[in-house]
């Protein structure tokens, strides 16, 4: 289990995870950075991101799209606030209209600070707290397809191993 | 792994106190005016309020200006509400963080074949 702490406070509608992973702080902050890395943990099985603008520079813009089963493409945008590579990221998190601009309509942004730092033996630890406006918000992201089932979950798992078999046939 | 527990001290130290939960009671009835609700105890308006601000804080009310009224209603559902969305958020962080550590797994397996660019 790599996540080692969740915290929950619903007066301040927001949610921190301590996760640790056997990488350099590096390597973590190219999960953020690599636009195409991104997309293979950003949406769920079923819901693929795509960023169509990636840079995580402060006061830079990113752009994305959901597509969901239904072949619906939901977009949302970060504002990278602050970046510290590889240490830190504050990224304000909201949707998009169809041409990418800020859609004022819908709720939010919310906003996620992310910390990667060295641990002990080479292991890094992440931390991302997420802190939401209000609960609209909180529904919408949610229905926006960032959520899955533990089958689908399993399903990705049973994907990645297997690619990695074709990938290291290939290669 | 620690989880952290429902935060039922803050819940109940706000329903410790008598005229909370007759503030609280009144407002299952139905939506209080803030200035109608002070006039049912003995105390300042500026007390009132301060008990529905710490109600608040436990997430037990919510107050909301109509007009030019402000109202206190009830939100016991609103707290089962935000703790189930955070819970579905932690779930889907922790899939998330579930696919990065695959993905740092296969560049570690990788490795020895090429360097990770």
């Amino acid at each position: 289990m790599t996540v080692t702490a969740v915290r929950k406070d619903p007066d301040q509608l927001t949610l921190t995870l301590d996760a640790e992973f056997e990488a350099t702080p590096e390597r973590v902050w190219q999960l953020w950075a690599d636009p195409r890395q991104l997309e293979r943990w950003w949406g769920p099985p079923g819901y693929p991101a795509t960023f169509t603008k990636h840079d995580l520079a402060p006061g830079s813009r990113v752009e994305y799209y959901m597509t969901t089963p239904e072949g619906e493409t939901p977009r949302g945008y970060w504002e990278i606030v602050e970046s510290e590579p590889p240490r830190y990221l504050n990224i304000r998190d909201g949707f998009a209209n169809e041409d990418g601009t800020n859609n004022e309509e819908m709720p939010g942004p919310g906003v996620m600070n992310v910390t990667i730092a060295p641990v002990a033996d080479g292991r890094t630890r992440m931390t991302i707290e997420s802190i939401f406006p209000d609960t609209a918000t909180m529904e919408q992201l949610l229905a926006m397809g960032q959520e899955e089932g533990l089958a689908e979950a399993v399903g990705q798992i049973d994907a990645i191993l297997a690619e990695d078999t074709v990938a290291g046939a290939s290669r | 792994m620690q989880v952290a527990p429902p935060d039922f001290d803050r819940m109940f130290g706000a329903l410790a106190d008598a005229t909370r939960r007759d503030i609280v009671r009144r407002a299952i009835d139905g939506e209080q005016g803030i200035l109608e609700l002070a006039g049912h105890y003995p105390m300042s308006f500026a007390a009132v309020q301060k008990h529905v601000a710490i109600l608040e804080r436990a997430g037990l009310v919510t107050k909301e200006r109509i007009g030019r009224r402000k109202v206190v209603r009830a939100n016991l559902e609103g707290v089962l509400m935000v703790r189930r969305l955070l819970d579905r958020y932690e779930e889907l962080w922790r899939n998330r963080i579930g696919r990065m550590t695959d993905l740092l797994a296969e560049t570690t397996t990788d490795q020895g074949k090429e360097t990770h660019r």
